[in-house]
């Protein structure tokens, strides 16, 4: 295989690594585990996991030098998967120690309040509210693994892709250009989260392709006009 | 609609999956790694690894078994036995874990169920609950539970509907709660002892212990108001699978999380 899709987990502190390299790998992805900023250099994609509480991840993330190259990193449009506290973070604020989040996305993390039981934890289905190639092959309400407290409400509806209930409605998968957010937990969540990895994966893969045409072909258009 | 959990455990001895009855007569019953890997497949929607060596010299083995069964079953992952500190259980975790299970520590330091919650949040911590019914005294019409340890040998004071609301109010996210009166006797789960339980607290509570068919898992969640229900050695041995199990799950009207059948 020509040059794997290579991807930077993001380690600052607030997940179990072996999950989400290991299930990355397992979707053929070359996985890289990124505690600095220099660790980003060659990759494709960046994927921010995370379990915890948003304001220490900020913090963790700005003394690691990693808060700029992130933000700049979605910002130039390049591909980025956010997984539960790592998707929360995307957002603006979030009301879990009232911290200021990332702002790549409009809107606010809020605690379930009509939740039966808090934390949500466990398998419960995720409904699409609109067709998205993450979710290709994967059918609509199957079961993924939650653990969570919080989730976000965007401002802009259509970046939503997909809804779970637990007592309350709440948003479980966003998608805008690039950037896509998970509530769940795909890492955790048998096939059905390896598909949507795998699916991530592609997109990653369809978009270097992409650029890399684009570059190739600026290159040549270069060297023609030298010539 | 959350689905209630069909759970797989694995006892592991010194590196490998055994079983016995009432923790006695321990058989050999294969690789934890690839029995993991099996179940999740199959199924299972959580993996409890329940380490009945526990000894401190041992534990690099566990860390190593989580390490390569969090590296090829992609489900949550529960390890219990033998963590007595926050910093064992942040090695557990770091070497691919969900949560830990905590039976004998809780009993004898009750503190440390806190200082974990704390740390690494309450839906990592899970309290482990052996119990055994006590004869009823004479005149008397409330059935009551003992709370035994180290593998039920030794007994306690506690009573384990008592000790299961503290250890709830001290920080733990979930409680397994092992019938030691049925535990390897495939006579079917005490759904008295779970509903005693599951009715007083708002965590969720898993069944285990007796599990002989499908429909003792059913009877679990409808009468025990068990959350979540956890087997061994019916599965070990294969006399019903976890697809078998949830099949008459979700005949019975329990929501489930189903694989398809090409998948298996």
């Amino acid at each position: 295989m020509s040059g794997a899709i290579k991807v930077a987990v993001l380690d600052y502190g607030a997940a179990n690594m072996v999950s989400i390299t290991k299930a990355l790998a397992a979707v053929g992805a070359e996985v890289v585990v990124a505690a600095e900023p220099t660790a980003l250099g060659d990759v494709d994609a960046i994927v921010v996991p995370g379990v915890g509480a948003a304001a220490p991840a900020m913090d963790h993330l700005r003394e690691q030098g990693l808060l700029e190259p992130l933000r700049n990193w979605v910002r130039d449009g390049r591909p980025c998967l956010g997984i539960c506290l790592g998707f929360q973070l995307f957002f603006d604020a979030s009301d879990e120690g009232d911290a200021d989040t990332l702002g790549l996305l409009a809107g606010r993390s809020v605690p379930l309040v009509d939740a039966p039981t808090l934390p949500h934890i466990g398998w419960n289905s995720v409904n699409a509210v609109r067709r998205h190639p993450l979710f290709y092959g994967v059918a609509d309400g199957s079961y993924f693994y939650f653990v969570h407290s919080f989730a976000p409400t965007p401002a802009d509806e259509s970046v939503i892709v997909a809804r779970t209930t637990h007592g309350q409605p709440f948003v479980s998968a966003v998608a805008q250009g690039s950037l896509y957010g998970l509530q769940f937990h795909p890492e955790k969540s048998a096939e059905a989260g390896l598909q949507v990895l795998a699916n991530f994966v592609g997109l990653v893969a369809d978009a270097t392709r992409i650029s890399r045409t684009a570059a190739s072909g600026a290159a040549a258009g270069a060297t023609g006009e030298v010539a | 609609m959350l689905a209630r959990r069909v759970i797989a455990c694995l006892d592991v001895a010194n590196g490998r999956v055994v079983k016995g009855t009432k923790f006695l007569n321990l058989t050999d019953e294969g690789d934890p790694a690839e029995l993991a890997e099996r179940y999740a497949h199959e199924g299972a929607d959580e993996i409890v690894f329940l380490d009945i060596t526990a000894a401190h010299e041992r534990r690099g083995t566990m860390l190593e078994v989580v390490r390569r069964t969090a590296s090829r079953a992609f489900v949550p992952l529960t390890v219990g036995g033998g963590v007595r500190s926050v910093d064992e259980m942040r090695d557990v975790l770091r070497a691919g874990a969900d949560k830990v299970s905590f039976n004998t520590a809780a009993v004898a330091t009750p503190p440390l169920l806190t200082a974990c919650a704390e740390r690494f949040g309450s839906q990592a911590v899970v309290c482990a609950i052996d119990a055994r019914r006590l004869p009823l005294a004479e005149g008397a019409d409330v059935q009551r539970w003992e709370v035994v340890t180290h593998g039920g040998r030794r007994t306690t004071d506690l009573d384990a509907i008592e000790w299961a609301m503290r250890a709830v109010a001290l920080g733990a996210g979930e409680l397994l709660v092992t019938s030691m009166d049925r535990d390897g006797t495939r006579s079917g789960f005490d759904t008295d002892l779970l509903a005693a339980i599951a009715t007083r607290v708002r965590v969720p509570v898993i069944a285990s212990g007796g599990a002989a068919g499908p429909a003792d898992f059913v009877s679990a969640v409808r009468d025990g108001k068990a959350d979540a229900v956890l087997a061994a050695s019916i599965f070990h041995r294969r006399m019903y699978s976890v697809g078998d199990v949830k099949a008459a799950m979700s005949a019975a009207g329990l929501p489930v999380r189903r694989i398809e059948e090409s998948a298996a």
